[in-house]
């Protein structure tokens, strides 16, 4: 102290006092504590009541999990081990059933051999997916995304290389008249585009493919439908069916805000169908019902038809969700894009969905996660889904019959990692979205 | 055929168009591959193995009929069916035979418009309880709660059972096998009830079998059988006839180890005309004369696929019991090849 600062009035304090530490209620663990879990009577007792459950579900299940066992060659094996290890009378978890079967539950009955070839898609999935997912990646990569679902197509299923490349080149054709009957033809133009790919494919695809098959035979060991399953078969279902319910749900939305009468009316129907009636139901007249209208001897890909009905399961409700997006727009928007002189397209496309979409991206999302896990219904037509008919299965067999939840428990921690991603990607999407300053 | 080639790739794996006509024998034939109907997973009757090779008791019929049509016992292509798919499934054609641990019933036979060829299994259904309950006869289970598969025939029987027994029963309705077995355990239930043969297998996979019974009563008929469809006798001719050639060989003494011997001739002309030696039985069913040698071949007699699959040396351990030939006090009983 110097002596400016020598006390001169008796009752006036000029200097600071040092900083006391706060009092112990209000520092540290003991605030966060008091603030977040006993700031009143209500939340005192919510937080106990909380405590006790989670000490009671640890209690009774940690052991179960701490008495795993992973290599045994069958669930009297995995008892055996555990007699051994902690003692007669233990019940403990044999997750030597994963490890003897995880590939099952991955590919389901695919053939060992060409299991690089869904790995193969898997990753590429990724690598088509990056630049639709973040702006980051440069653009021309869009054009392997354009091309990604063909080149799946071709290695999951596999044969000839051919017929894919009819359908990229039909839609190749399609372009071109767009392009080219465009200034002739405005707002028919799609019909004509439409028109050319469809007869493309109808009459000149075929014959094509055949001489391109005989001259340069590309191809790869098929491997048939039936052989799907597991996860496989899941994200091949899940996969497929956002991203063709997504575009449909769009134009379904649209349909039911247009003032046309018969797009109007046809949208609400179809959205009002599909929405009343139970996945289930349409699962089964996908595998059972179609059987029957179909000329007998028909063999319409089972997996092509469990994922078209999900996929018209999923645009009705991505439909609402997304005409939910487009209701919150003020009228004022819809009349700005009027004022610019911007067609219905143009106005959709640059004004109003690029908002509408952002509002839904949570419901989007959310029909998208729901859509994910209900793949799971499969297994009511015969296909072998992750959770019960690749279950039913391994079950069947001898040595694993009487396990139980071991199973449940990977498959649902692999949904849970799938749809947790899903989750958080939206969410990082609504933050980069964001253009208003909260 | 040349419209569909890309519409097949289209739809990612085909749709095959043509007109199937109504020979299944014909069908199968040119697809080089018979489409069966089996369960989708029954411990001992029809399960794939790591590699997704599917064998069983089941599974057995099929890969006899798909040697005795096509030459090749492993030319099949297993169609896994649900309780509620299966009847449906056959029925639209999708797969061509079933053999799928069915009980065959009067309303199935008729109304759903199937033909039962036969009985490969005679079932039953039947009762497990833990031992320190203290029950030994299914009459004293008055009262008890009964964990029971929703849907299935044994749900009606079991209705049936402790009416005609002036008993009362709490049923918990459960939807799996592995479902009820759970329950079972957990003591949601203080009985089991399914097929005998399906608690067989259920408890010898118990962690502590020997605290639990099986008990004496098999309180129904569960005659389970392949089926196919209506209206196509002569290819139900043909799997009917390579079941009963499973069965007579068995009788006979035909076993896969010896039937090379045999097919050189022998002095009982039953096994002769079974093994297409003399006679000329293939013919009338629309196939070669090996084709009863080539089912036997594909995975034994009867009574070898049995013991192969869920007799008493496996760890299902069932005994043959009914499903004994009737030389031995079974039901088994094929007609003359003649």
């Amino acid at each position: 102290m110097s002596e400016t600062h020598a006390q001169t009035v008796a009752y006036v304090r000029d200097t600071m006092l040092p900083e006391q530490p706060p009092p112990a209620s209000q520092a540290g663990v003991v605030r966060w504590l008091r603030e977040n879990l006993f700031s009143g009577p209500l939340n005192t007792v919510l937080t106990l009541a909380g405590v006790a459950t989670i000490y009671w579900l640890v209690g009774h299940y940690y052991g179960w999990f701490a008495r795993s066992v992973w290599n045994a060659g069958s669930l009297a094996e995995c008892r055996q081990i555990i007699a051994a290890t902690w003692g007669e009378g233990l019940s403990g978890a044999c997750w030597a059933v994963i490890r003897d079967r995880w590939h099952q539950y991955l590919f389901g009955f695919y053939p060992p051999a060409l299991y690089w070839r869904p790995v193969l898609v898997f990753v590429l999935l990724f690598v088509a997916l990056a630049p639709v997912l973040f702006s980051a990646f440069p653009r021309r990569m869009l054009l392997f995304s354009a091309i990604y679902p063909v080149l799946a197509i071709w290695l999951l299923w596999g044969g000839s290389l051919w017929p894919e490349v009819m359908i990229v080149l039909g839609v190749v054709l399609g372009y071109l008249a767009l392009r080219l009957l465009e200034p002739r033809l405005p707002g028919f133009a799609i019909f004509g585009a439409i028109g050319v790919a469809l007869a493309f494919w109808a009459w000149g695809a075929g014959p094509l493919a055949d001489a391109l098959r005989a001259l340069v035979p590309v191809s790869l060991t098929p491997a048939a439908s039936d052989r799907f399953g597991g996860f496989l078969l899941a994200i091949t279902l899940g996969v497929g069916g956002i991203v063709m319910s997504l575009p449909l749900g769009i134009m379904l939305a649209l349909g039911r805000q247009s003032d046309m009468f018969l797009v109007k009316a046809l949208s609400v129907c179809f959205i009002e169908f599909i929405r009343g009636v139970p996945l289930i139901t349409l699962l089964f007249v996908a595998s059972l019902l179609l059987n029957y209208f179909l000329p007998p001897g028909t063999q319409f890909d089972i997996i092509l038809r469990v994922m078209i009905l999900v996929t018209l399961f999923a645009a009705a409700y991505i439909a609402e969700v997304v005409r939910g997006g487009l209701a919150a727009l003020p009228r004022g928007q819809y009349e700005a894009a009027d004022s610019l002189g911007l067609d219905y397209w143009k106005a959709q496309r640059l004004i109003i969905l690029p908002q509408a979409l952002k509002i839904s991206i949570p419901g989007i999302v959310s029909t998208f996660i729901g859509m994910f896990k209900d793949t799971t219904l499969v297994v009511f037509v015969g296909l072998f889904d992750p959770l019960k008919g690749i279950s039913d299965f391994v079950r069947a067999d001898f040595a694993w019959k009487g396990i139980y939840w071991e199973p449940y428990i990977f498959v649902g921690v692999i949904f849970f990692l799938l749809n947790f991603g899903m989750s958080r990607y939206s969410m990082y999407l609504e933050n980069r979205l964001k253009r208003d300053h909260r | 055929m040349k419209t569909s080639v890309f519409l097949g790739t289209l739809t990612a794996a085909g749709l095959a168009a043509g007109i199937a006509s109504a020979a299944t024998l014909d069908d199968v034939k040119a697809r080089g591959e018979l489409n069966c109907g089996v369960n989708t997973g029954l411990v001992g009757f029809a399960a794939p193995d790591a590699n997704g090779n599917w064998s069983g008791f089941d599974v057995a019929v099929c890969k006899a009929v798909a040697a005795a049509v096509l030459g090749d016992g492993s030319k099949v292509k297993y169609v896994p069916t649900t309780g509620q798919t299966r009847f449906t499934a056959l029925a639209s054609g999708e797969v061509d035979m079933l053999a799928r641990n069915s009980t065959w019933t009067f309303s199935r036979d008729t109304d759903l418009k199937l033909d039962f060829i036969g009985v490969n299994y005679y079932d039953g259904q039947g009762f497990m309880v833990r031992k320190d309950l203290g029950v030994s006869s299914a009459k004293e289970l008055d009262g008890a709660s009964i964990c029971i598969q929703t849907g299935t025939t044994t749900e009606l029987n079991l209705a049936d059972y402790f009416k005609a027994n002036n008993m009362s029963y709490q049923p918990i309705a459960i939807d799996s096998n592995a479902e009820g077995e759970q329950q079972y355990i957990a003591g949601a239930c203080d009985a089991y009830t399914t097929d005998a043969s399906g608690l067989a297998a259920t408890r010898a996979a118990f962690a502590d079998p020997d605290n639990h019974i099986i008990l004496p009563e098999i309180i129904s008929k569960e005659p389970l059988g392949p089926a196919v469809r209506h209206g196509d006798s002569e290819w139900g001719d043909i799997v009917r006839w390579t079941l009963n050639a499973l069965i007579a060989a068995e009788e006979y003494g035909v076993t896969s180890a010896n039937i090379e011997e045999l097919s050189k001739g022998t002095q009982n002309p039953e096994i002769n005309r079974l093994l297409g030696v003399e006679g000329d039985l293939g013919k009338m069913i629309g196939l070669d004369n090996d084709w009863g040698k080539r089912a036997i071949l594909a995975g034994g007699n009867y009574g070898e696929i049995f013991a192969a699959t869920i007799g008493e040396s496996t760890p299902i351990g069932l005994a043959r019991g009914l499903n004994a030939q009737w030389t031995q006090g079974g039901l088994l009983y094929a007609p003359p090849f003649r």
